[in-house]
């Protein structure tokens, strides 16, 4: 494995704006060494720089915050961290004041006390609805605000009438601008963290809102629906587009097979929703809360994350021997998964011309869709039509997808609905179920075995790691276990922005039956190198996509794995408020500990795909049949718009 | 060779921000250009500045925004802004307002239908001592009068339209 050559630094923010926090790597000893803060009269020591929010944390003072966000830059926007500083005449905002020489802090004086309850008030006089009526009851910051400084009246007055209209134009995120307190978290989030700009400050003053390109709806800009910046609201002025009252309604018709599928992410996130620390898998516990709940069967959408592999993988041979054999120079490489829809937005909008590299193979979600309204009605005499698919997914831009015009190639709408972890647990804690305290019980047939391939599809460099291990032993014959210990194939793991990893193939093995029909032996991939790269976030993204375009060394890459937010799945825009760097890493762990947990962990030695390929898609992996159900095209979108 | 009017657009903005260096930092002196040419700014020209910035359209649209003087929507040739302020208040503004709104027929904060005047409201301009003071285009006038705002509007279509008998555009900058 060679370094990246990313730059970890390039973000577009100008530098004032960047993160303060520095990292206290070298035991505490950051360069220009550390200084002295005394908080309430506790001395702390910490590297220079040190803003004193971070400085007061770790001596176990709590300084509140509302626009602050551990993922994103400094703002200082909403004044509710503000503290005394001994020397400077006016309050000082703790987020935004970097530590620089010796200083004396105050955290919560009469005075510092008194503006931050005004502040909250005067946030309160311009933030419009009540809570019980609200999406966020219960997980609101402002709500918690407001309850930690005692605010029993509104000083400043509440809106009576809403200000803004709603915008329910995008399929996954509505915009309501009337709970919103400009605290730019989503701004930060759409710029910075994601680098996809569709939204931003419009107007001055106290005339301010965030808006979209020219007040257009959101449904009609450039959005790539990855609901980012719903993960980071603090109140209810961003959320997902709710369908659990349709996906109720179909459970309690009769004459509906209601089937939902459930993405692996949601199950390692869902227990924060009740409480429980995150990274607690309750895959089985879901499993019988979606019993009880009264969905007629519960299947794994790991068994078309290894359908996914298997097409997806065979589609990358297909390439690969086409431009090495064929020396096609039409051969669109490197090859881009297209599991994640956020990324396949951004890509189709951004870099439209690169869409003959993204692979044409479905996610998961559509996979199963397809398949379920085909094979499964088939085979067990259920009218298509009377199938509704949902899909758990911890994902708002999955949403989007299911809505795509071109995606009913099973004759029927191949996904109904789309919900989001979040949503999910609330229809569990509607039907008066204690998830964490249910027994456990397993998926149903015919889809119910998965591997551990497909589970760490919901980590970034999962989907790679699980295409790796069956590109492997298709291709050398050998077990990946003799190559990597446990098959864990660790430096496609990890959160770092783009990894890059090269596989010398120093032996091939003979062509395995799934495969015969396309080549008919390995030796022209013998004493190749496979280059593989991962990214995560779409500024991540971007990263590589420049370097593409640029004909760096990611142009040389024959497989990219690319995923729309940052950290994968498990921070996804439908996964539990909030998200932070760690609870993603402890969702991953949930993830990888799962992953060692089967006894199954490769795609290509899933039982149930092998079935499938033997009485449904008779002609083998990328065959007519499959390219009809388990493939599909993109649109060249373009980021100008009308 | 044929052109639309957006490839010219287009063309043109891109060497404006080439002269820049496709500086994000320049986005304010190209709109100001941009404004001043073509007296207003489409969606179309708000995106390809972003594009040749390596910005985001809405960033555009939040700093047009944010800034009075810039604003996306089309206006007049001449753009009159009267100061509402407090000492211009009191000198007499009000007359003012009343006279430019009878001579141009438009009301505040509109534009008149042959595209030549728009009238808009401006927050101080720092010409207290010498009020009411407004601005037409870059020019500023001091102790405007009713009387003088029929001749400061006269000079206007003097130097301006099919009907201009006077070839130089005074004030234009």
């Amino acid at each position: 494995m060679s370094p990246t050559p990313v730059q970890e630094t390039s973000s577009r923010a100008p530098k004032s704006q960047q993160s303060l926090t520095i990292a206290r790597a070298a035991g505490g000893e950051a360069i220009g060494g550390t200084v002295t803060a005394t908080i309430n009269g506790q001395e702390v020591k910490v590297p220079l720089g040190t803003t004193i929010l971070a400085a007061a944390e770790e001596i176990g003072v709590r300084i509140p915050t509302l626009c602050h966000h551990p993922d994103l830059c400094v703002a200082g926007v909403c004044r509710v961290c503000v503290v005394e500083v001994e020397g400077q005449r006016t309050l000082q905002a703790a987020c935004a004041f970097p530590i620089t020489s010796p200083i004396k802090v105050l955290t919560h004086t009469r005075k510092v006390r008194q503006s931050r309850r005004h502040v909250i008030d005067l946030l309160l006089s311009e933030h419009y609805g009540e809570c019980y009526a609200c999406g966020r009851n219960n997980n609101c910051e402002l709500q918690a605000l407001a309850k930690e400084y005692g605010v029993d009246f509104f000083r400043f007055g509440h809106p009576s009438k809403p200000k803004y209209e709603i915008d329910c134009s995008s399929y996954s995120v509505i915009r309501d601008n009337n709970k919103c307190v400009l605290c730019r978290r989503c701004v930060r989030t759409c710029i910075d963290l994601q680098e996809v700009g569709t939204i931003e400050v419009a107007g001055r003053s106290d005339k301010s809102y965030i808006t979209t390109f020219k007040d257009k709806p959101l449904g009609s800009v450039v959005c790539i629906n990855c609901g980012q910046c719903i993960n980071r609201c603090p109140t209810g002025a961003l959320r997902a587009n709710d369908p659990t009252d349709d996906v109720w309604a179909a459970i309690d018709d009769p004459r509906k097979h209601v089937v939902i599928q459930t993405a692996p992410s949601p199950r390692a996130a869902i227990g924060e929703c009740f409480g429980l620390e995150p990274g607690t898998p309750l895959t089985y516990e879901l499993n019988t809360a979606l019993r009880m709940c009264g969905f007629d069967r519960i299947f794994d959408t790991n068994f078309t994350a290894d359908l996914t592999i298997i097409e997806e993988g065979t589609e990358l041979i297909l390439r690969l021997h086409k431009a090495l054999v064929g020396k096609d120079a039409a051969i669109a490489l490197p090859q881009f998964t297209s599991c994640s829809p956020g990324w396949v937005k951004y890509l189709e909008h951004f870099y439209a011309e690169y869409i003959p590299n993204l692979s044409s193979a479905k996610s998961p979600q559509q996979m199963f869709g397809a398949v379920i309204k085909t094979y499964y009605a088939e085979k067990h005499g259920i009218d298509p039509k009377d199938i509704v698919t949902v899909a758990l997914m911890p994902c708002s831009a999955k949403k989007f997808e299911c809505n795509r015009s071109e995606m009913d190639d099973s004759g029927f709408k191949d996904v109904d609905y789309g919900l989001t972890t979040r949503e999910l647990a609330k229809m569990i804690s509607e039907a008066g179920l204690e998830l964490p305290k249910l027994s456990k019980s397993d998926f149903d047939a015919p889809f119910g075995t998965a591997t551990g391939s497909g589970v760490i599809f919901g980590a970034t460099g999962g989907v790679m790691e699980a295409a790796l291990r069956t590109v492997i032993e298709l291709v050398t014959g050998t077990k990946v276990e003799s190559l990597f210990d446990k098959a864990n194939i660790i430096p496609v793991r990890g959160f770092e922005g783009v990894k890059y990893v090269e596989l010398p193939i120093t032996d091939v093995g003979p062509v395995p039956d799934i495969l015969k029909h396309l080549v008919p032996d390995w030796n022209w991939l013998k004493g190749a190198t496979l280059k593989v790269a991962v990214a995560h976030g779409t500024a991540n993204a971007k990263k590589v996509m420049e370097d593409i375009k640029a004909g760096g060394m990611f142009s040389e890459c024959h497989f990219i794995e690319f995923m729309g937010c940052p950290g994968g799945c498990i921070g996804g825009g439908g996964q539990p408020i909030p998200t932070s760097p760690e609870i993603r890493s402890a969702r991953a762990r949930a993830i990888y500990a799962e992953d060692a947990a089967y006894d199954v962990r490769k795609s290509h030695e899933n039982p149930d795909v092998l079935t499938i390929y033997q009485e449904f898609l008779t002609d083998g992996p990328c065959g007519r049949k499959s390219h009809k159900l388990l493939h599909t095209h993109y649109v060249p979108r373009g980021k100008y718009i009308e | 060779m044929l052109m639309t009017d957006r490839e010219r657009l287009a063309g043109e903005i891109k060497a404006l921000a080439e002269q820049h260096d496709n500086c994000r930092t320049a986005l304010i002196p190209i709109v100001q250009e941009i404004k001043q040419k073509y007296r207003k700014l489409d969606d179309f020209a708000m995106q390809v500045i972003a594009d040749q910035l390596g910005i985001h359209p809405v960033e555009v649209y939040s700093v047009v925004s944010f800034y009075a003087f810039l604003g996306s929507a089309a206006h007049g040739k001449y753009i009159i802004r009267l100061c509402r302020t407090i000492s211009c208040d009191m000198q007499g503004k009000e007359r003012v307002m009343r006279q430019m709104e009878n001579d141009l027929g438009i009301r505040f904060g509109e534009t008149t239908a042959d595209g030549k005047f728009s009238l808009e409201w401006a927050n101080c301009m720092g010409m207290c001592d010498q009020g009411p003071a407004m601005l037409v285009n870059e020019r500023v006038y001091t102790r405007v009068t009713p009387e003088r705002v029929h001749e400061i509007l006269e000079e206007c279509r003097r130097s301006f339209g099919v009907h201009a008998t006077e070839q130089k555009e005074v004030y234009l900058v």
